[in-house]
């Protein structure tokens, strides 16, 4: 089976570019992460085609001139799977931005307390204490209003690194 | 016989179909999806009666032949987890029925809940009757995208927040379990699972570890074994009761089914059985160890499931028949156990208002049937004898002492200690919720009980391993009361305002049937046990590779000359 490079090539940045988004904490980020890693399989799925030939309905050419129509259609699935799964994961994220909460995956509260239990205070690092981000002392307010932000509210900055 | 396969996936569609369009109608609605579902959970028991009489049955779609068509396969296995899962749905069903009932809709919005329910149960039954890799891939999406829906039901934010976890997660485990496929497709032109495990046999080993290794990734994340398992105990416990027991009972399960396929079908060869058997120790150590050190119910139950994936995946890796069928009885009993203690979690959060073992206490008194259902489950998950779980964690031990590897009896002894622990873990808590008296309340002029998180810190009992007696300092201001007579109790819980709202105090006829129904279930496996191990053992069978292989091409298969490439690679 012969493989085309370029293919080859866009599908490995693909795939380094969507895993590096996938681990950032900002959850736009990680669904455009997704998207990457979402379009790479489907490269790959395409790459196993083999060698590219004449349309598969196409009659005459016979088996071999023709391109093997199965992985187009695996990957027309998966394309439709990504783009239900995409939405839905952006209508979450704009759901979240309603709630005025901070564009990013959050600490687990629960797991938090557990591990905190009967720990002196100065020694819990700072960096894993439920709540604790930069963003939530910025649009404090936010928090404090139910039911969301207005369509006039200032968008979720990305917390400062 | 051929046409009832596709109907377990079309009757829960059309159904999710129906109910959809009447969002406004919550009575019909109701009527439909539990119709839709009975019809299922007859339709699995009749199927499972004949497939063990007759053989696999194999549904070609649309009057394809198996390797260009797509091929629908039930066999013993997939006819056993169909039934099983069919009641266990139908169960939670009732029990979300009856919780819609009692609360008046507030907390949920019922329109979306019965048709993403459905679309969820079409999910587990496509994934369980699936024929070729990509169409378990899409069983796998249909029922995940449901599963997202109802996580995510009422857009709270705390469900919001680990929505976005268990998306993301799972959308991962996708991307490795649809490249995984790309890759197979590409070593060996096909994804029939039948044609695809005569096919890998004739790949480089090399190749074969790779394809193996990527799908049991893909499949490990699912089923939440221990490295990937992180991402479970954060999302479930925070979904409503029924969704987190259907999700805890099933869909893990569909991840293991999976792996069985992978290790029994495809790729039979012992090369990856020792890690195997390394991960499912690490599982159950961990998942255990989880569950002690928290202090809410439906977290712990959480960290329980994780820990008893391990007691499966050590089934499968023990790469032997016996291994195999002690593995599926051990699914069988768990899918019931898991999801009876959910339920019951469910009935102690209505009665008792909160699941933190903090705060629990005295629901004895208050509901000795509720304790009575959560006592009878727990013992079983804990494996003492003569439940359902001592016989499967039996079934499991008898087969790795017969494999007889290092591995395997590391793995029997963890097991035997996880068991204890996890029975010390769940008596802990049903001590906790059920047997120790009311934690004292602040205002003792109503006697309410407080709930507000801020009282709980301030009164919380300190939460040792040991119950704290009626003596003890943090009740020693109600020393001199009694201990509270069952109608204290109840008017104790009734008084408190968001009890008094909507909840008055006693759990609904309706879910306490549905629950008792599933520990009657789990009772009957115990008593249907010899039976059960039968068919577990026949089930076992008709995985190998070459009767799974010969009931999809029965004929032979087309454009392959030699199909017995496999039979020489016996299963282990």
């Amino acid at each position: 089976m012969s493989l085309s490079l370029v293919l080859l090539v866009t599908m490995a940045v693909l795939y380094a570019c969507g895993v590096y988004l996938l681990l950032e904490k900002s959850m736009t980020r990680v669904l455009l992460g997704f998207l990457l890693v979402g379009n790479a399989t489907n490269l790959l799925i395409l790459s196993m085609t083999g060698v590219a030939g004449g349309a598969p309905i196409a009659d005459g050419d016979g088996a071999a001139a023709t391109t093997d129509p199965l992985p187009q259609a695996l990957g027309l699935t998966a394309i439709v799977i990504t783009f239900g799964v995409s939405a839905f994961l952006l209508a979450l994220i704009y759901r979240s931005w309603k709630l005025g909460r901070p564009d990013e995956v959050a600490v687990d509260e629960a797991d938090v307390a557990v591990r905190t239990e009967g720990v002196p205070e100065e020694e819990i690092d700072g960096d894993t204490r439920a709540g604790d981000s930069e963003f939530a002392d910025e649009t404090g307010g936010a928090d404090a209003v139910p039911g969301g932000a207005d369509s006039d509210a200032p968008s979720p900055e990305e917390a400062p690194r | 016989m051929t046409s009832l396969v596709p109907l377990v996936v079309l009757i829960p569609m059309l159904g999710a179909a129906v109910t959809l369009t009447l969002a406004g109608r919550p009575r019909v609605q109701r009527l439909f999806a539990v119709t839709a579902l009975s019809a299922v959970a007859v339709l699995g028991v009749v199927l499972l009666l004949i497939v063990d009489a007759q053989g696999t049955l194999v549904m070609e779609v649309g009057g394809w032949a198996a390797p260009f068509g797509i091929a629908l396969v039930v066999d013993r296995l997939s006819a056993l987890l169909v039934a099983v899962s069919a009641i266990v749905l139908l169960a939670v069903l009732l029990f979300s029925v009856g919780q819609g009932l009692a609360d008046g809709h507030d907390e949920t919005p019922v329109s979306i809940y019965y048709p993403s329910y459905l679309i969820l149960a079409a999910g587990v039954f496509t994934a369980f009757s699936a024929g070729d890799l990509f169409n378990l891939y899409v069983g796998f999406e249909i029922l995940l995208v449901a599963s997202y829906v109802l996580i995510t039901l009422g857009g709270s934010e705390s469900r919001i927040r680990v929505g976005q976890t268990y998306i993301v997660v799972s959308l991962v485990s996708s991307m490795l379990f649809l490249s995984s496929i790309a890759m197979i497709y590409g070593a060996t032109g096909t994804v029939n699972l039948a044609h695809v495990a005569l096919r890998v046999a004739e790949l480089p080993v090399g190749i074969q570890i790779v394809l193996h290794v990527m799908l049991l990734l893909g499949f490990g994340v699912k089923s939440a074994v221990f490295p990937l398992s992180f991402w479970l105990p954060d999302s479930y416990p925070t979904a409503p009761a029924p969704v987190t027991a259907v999700f805890a009972g099933l869909l893990t399960k569909v991840g293991v089914y999976a792996i069985i396929r992978t290790e029994t079908l495809l790729f039979p060869g012992p090369e990856l059985n020792p890690a195997l058997l390394v991960v499912a120790s690490l599982t159950m150590l961990v998942g255990i160890l989880g569950a002690i050190a928290q202090t809410d119910l439906k977290r712990m139950l959480s960290f329980t499931l994780v820990s008893h994936m391990g007691y499966l995946i050590f089934g499968v890796g023990l790469g032997t028949a016996v291994g195999t069928a002690a593995t599926i009885y051990y699914i069988v009993h768990h899918i019931v156990v898991q999801t009876t203690l959910f339920l019951a979690t469910g009935l102690v959060e209505r009665i008792g208002g909160t699941t933190s073992l903090r705060r629990l206490g005295g629901l004895l008194q208050a509901s000795p049937l509720v304790a009575v259902l959560f006592f009878v489950p727990a013992l079983n998950l804990g494996g003492i004898p003569p439940f359902s779980g001592f016989l499967g964690k039996l079934g499991l031990f008898q087969a790795g002492a017969e494999q007889g590897s290092v591995l395997a009896w590391v793995g029997i002894g963890v097991g035997a200690l996880v068991s204890l622990l996890t029975l010390y873990a769940l008596i802990r808590a049903w001590s906790l919720a059920f047997w120790r008296p009311r934690p004292a309340p602040v205002s003792s002029d109503t006697g309410a009980l407080t709930l507000t998180a801020v009282d709980a810190q301030t009164t919380a009992l300190p939460l040792t391993p040991s119950r704290p007696g009626p003596g003890s300092p943090a009740t020693a201001s109600d020393a001199d009361a009694s201990v509270p007579t069952r109608a204290d109790a109840r008017a104790a819980v009734a008084a408190h305002p968001d009890v008094q709202g909507r909840r008055r105090g006693a759990a609904p006829t309706l879910l306490v049937g549905a629950t008792a129904g599933m520990v009657l279930v789990s009772l009957a496996l115990t008593v249907g046990a010899g039976p059960l191990f039968e068919l577990a053992e026949r089930a076992g069978k008709s995985l190998e590779g070459p009767s799974y292989i010969s009931s999809v091409f029965p004929d032979g298969v087309p454009g392959i000359g030699d199909g017995s490439a496999t039979d020489g690679g016996s299963h282990g």
